[in-house]
């Protein structure tokens, strides 16, 4: 049943991303209509597969690389189908829904048995905390395509090339309004991650912050957004300056996301979140699972 | 030298005020604390140290990399960030105050042309009774006015969220409340940890650098426990804690369970789940032997490593010993024991006898068929000790930052003005935020207005 969904959903999600490709070469309203359907019939199919597999797991389904990818990806359609709806740019969806369909295919190669809960990801903050974490990423996902867009319809503008592309890209206000939009939304739900992730160590490990690297890059993940968001208040860091600190942002906050547990485990694991886990290391053989992160339960 | 004084102590000010100090510092931290992520922090691990030049190590350790946020480089960051946040609220401050405690009451001309939204009809009536039926029309529909009267005409003042001005200052402040919470923390505060062996107490923790801090009472681990899921991974761990008062357990404190995310807290004192491993001396094995061709049981103890006699001559020994084996091997849960047997000829076998499979060694076709009974083996917990009487100084800094950054993204200071006079009315108005969202509020506004 939860694979059939999930199958399901990632069909749905290739029809929708093909059909959102074929609006970007021709851009019918009626095939702009067809990619809206589709891919608000995925997301609801999604939304499904999470259920379900909440209900058979017991507990918020974002506690491994396959979940947690596949949340992901749900949150970035849910948050894509509101900006799309607010202002009617459906070719926002040509730039967003791959990312949505990639993210879907890459977690099929992670194992999807459902694992039971090792004991440092029992809370009450697994659920506020991973859930506002993805929309979080999710709104700054979004504002990274409309920055890409942006881009692009400058550069069409400034070679004065103003083809059939440029006719069919939102002018740079509106993208520009959209990153903004993002913006304003991604960061208070940063913030809220932060906070409860906060909370939470303290109740697991007794100190709200130890400067870990999942800790640290999520506050360089904050700095960078917080230095946008202050240049947007002088005129010349609006538009392009904006678009590319959106898309160096959304750098940041994918390796906060992937690449802290990929690449610096072997010289600073989650492990060392505990200080006696380092002085004492030998005598402390089952350290490991206690602490590691929701994104990756074992740790790898 | 008074001028240049000035000129210096103004230039310092501007400094500290300018938006750009912010952006770069933001930045500055940013990619600063990148180095901490990179480079192990507090002692690193010896191979890791084996792995850079000795130069280098040098280099590092003056830099202070190796304890990197704490280095007087990255305080001294996040102290201009402070002082950066304070000089620019001081500066901005009292004007956003003035815009909400002295509004504009009046739209003149001038005004009107400053403002994006604005409208304009005629409408009969003298303007006492429009002004009248305007004011109850933006009571019922936006906001209470204030009416003030200049040149013969009415001017009507609405507003509504004039305070969401304040939620930048709000965070800001919520910062620097956060910052005073970490310092009383470390000033105030203190981190630890004790390993308590089952069964005993202990009254001293130890800080990172194996330094005893008294806890002016005593903590003892009554019992400490794992369980394991059916795959083999840990389910639970938990210990069993009685705070102790000159030896007396304090009642309300007695025998509670500690488990990860649900720590013990006395006296400001808190104690976290942290790890555990057996105490060291030895575990008692409890094991019972038959002969192969009938004849009654006989009850074997053995502690770790030391050789028992064996009915019959022969002697055996534990070799190791596990609570849960599935994580060794798959097919197999319980308690199990590798044992060692020495047959009176001289013969040596090694086999796993498993608690819950009583009957399984018979099939091993020995003289001998040994069942496992389990061990009685005693444990220390490993509790993490954190004294921390600026933690609800941090969470009131949580708290006002969540309030400021929804007066600052979510709410916006809209106002409104009429202007009436006899046979004309013009409204104007304005948003601090969402200009696309006020227009709707003020077209509906404007509409409504003109078919009252």
């Amino acid at each position: 049943m939860n694979a059939v969904l999930f199958y399901s959903t990632l069909g749905i999600y290739f029809v929708a991303t093909v059909a959102y490709l074929a609006y970007l070469i021709k851009p019918r309203e009626t095939l702009g209509q067809a990619s809206r359907w589709l891919i608000t019939a995925g997301f609801l199919l999604h939304c499904a597969f999470t259920l379900d597999r909440y209900l058979e797991a017991g507990r918020t389904p974002i506690t491994n690389l396959h979940e947690s990818l596949s949340f992901f990806s749900l949150s970035i359609v849910g948050v894509f189908i509101i900006i799309e709806r607010k202002y009617k740019v459906f070719i926002l969806g040509s730039f967003v829904t791959p990312v949505a369909l990639i993210l879907m295919l890459v977690s099929t190669i992670f194992p999807t048995a459902i694992t039971p809960l090792n004991p440092a990801l029992k809370s009450k903050w697994l659920a506020v905390h991973t859930t506002v974490a993805f929309f979080g990423y999710a709104t700054f996902a979004v504002a990274f395509g409309a920055a890409i867009m942006y881009l692009i319809q400058e550069h069409f503008l400034k070679s004065k090339k103003l083809g059939a592309m440029y006719q069919k890209l939102p002018s740079l206000d509106k993208l520009d309004d959209i990153n903004y939009r993002c913006l304003t939304f991604g960061f208070p739900l940063l913030t809220l991650a932060i906070i409860s992730g906060a909370i939470w160590a303290e109740t697991a490990w007794g100190t709200y912050w130890s400067w870990d690297p999942k800790e640290t890059w999520s506050l360089i993940t904050w700095f960078v957004y917080a230095a946008l968001l202050h240049g947007r208040l002088t005129t010349g860091w609006r538009g392009k300056k904006a678009a590319i600190l959106a898309i160096i942002g959304f750098f940041v906050l994918l390796f906060t996301f992937i690449g802290v547990n990929l690449l610096l485990p072997g010289l600073h694991s989650a492990q060392s979140l505990d200080f006696l886990a380092r002085t004492k290391k030998s005598s402390f053989p089952i350290w490991k699972p206690i602490v590691s992160h929701p994104d990756f339960p074992d740790g790898n | 030298m008074t001028t240049t004084k000035r000129g210096f102590a103004h230039t310092l000010w501007d400094f500290f005020c300018s938006l750009k100090l912010s952006i770069s510092l933001l930045i500055g931290l940013a990619t600063t604390s990148i180095i901490g992520t990179v480079i192990p922090q507090g002692s690193p691990p010896p191979e890791y140290l084996q792995t850079i030049s000795q130069n280098k190590l040098q280099l590092y350790d003056k830099l202070g990399f190796f304890d990197m946020y704490h280095s007087w480089w990255f305080i001294l960051l996040l102290y201009l960030l402070t002082v950066n946040l304070v000089a620019c609220s001081i500066k901005r401050l009292p004007r956003v105050w003035k815009i909400i405690a002295e509004p504009t009451l009046v739209m003149d001309d001038g005004f009107e042309k400053s403002l994006s939204l604005t409208h304009e009809y005629k409408m009969p009536g003298d303007a006492a009774t429009l002004r009248d039926k305007i004011a109850a029309f933006l009571k019922q529909e936006f906001a209470e006015p204030v009416t003030t009267e200049s040149g013969g005409e009415y001017h009507l003042f609405a507003q509504k969220n004039p305070y969401c001005r304040l939620g930048v200052y709000v965070v800001h402040l919520s910062i620097i409340i956060i910052f005073i919470g970490a310092l009383i923390g470390s000033f105030f505060g203190y981190k630890g940890f004790v390993n308590i062996v089952e069964g005993t107490s202990v009254s001293t923790a130890y800080t990172r650098t194996e330094k005893p801090i008294d806890l002016g009472f005593a903590v003892r681990c009554e019992k400490f426990s794992v369980s394991f899921y059916d795959t083999g991974a840990p389910k639970e761990f938990k210990s069993i804690l009685t705070v102790l008062e000159n030896g007396k357990p304090v009642p309300g404190y007695e025998k509670i369970p500690v488990i990860v995310n649900d720590p013990l807290s006395y006296k400001g004192i808190t104690f976290y789940q942290s790890s555990y491993g057996p105490a060291g001396d030895g575990a008692v094995h409890h094991l019972s032997v038959r002969a192969k061709n009938g004849g009654a049981p006989v009850k074997l103890i053995a502690r770790q490593g030391e050789s028992v006699n064996l009915p019959g001559g022969g002697t055996m020994h534990v070799l190791e010993s596990t609570q849960e084996v599935k994580s060794f091997i798959p097919e197999f849960s319980g308690p199990a024991a590798k044992i060692e047997v020495h047959a009176p000829n001289g013969q040596t076998q090694s086999f796993i006898v498993f608690r819950n499979y009583p009957d399984l060694d018979a099939q091993r076709g020995g003289d001998l068929i040994f069942n496992y009974d389990g061990a009685d083996e005693k444990y220390y917990t490993g509790l993490q000790v954190a004294k921390d009487p600026g933690v609800w100084v941090v969470w009131l800094g949580c708290t006002l930052m969540v309030v400021g950054i929804m007066m600052a993204f979510f709410m916006s200071h809209k106002r409104l003005w009429i202007r009436v006079a006899a046979g004309r009315v013009t409204l104007g108005g304005t948003a601090s935020k969402n200009p696309a969202g006020f227009q709707l509020v003020f077209d509906d506004l404007a509409d409504k207005l003109k078919k009252m």
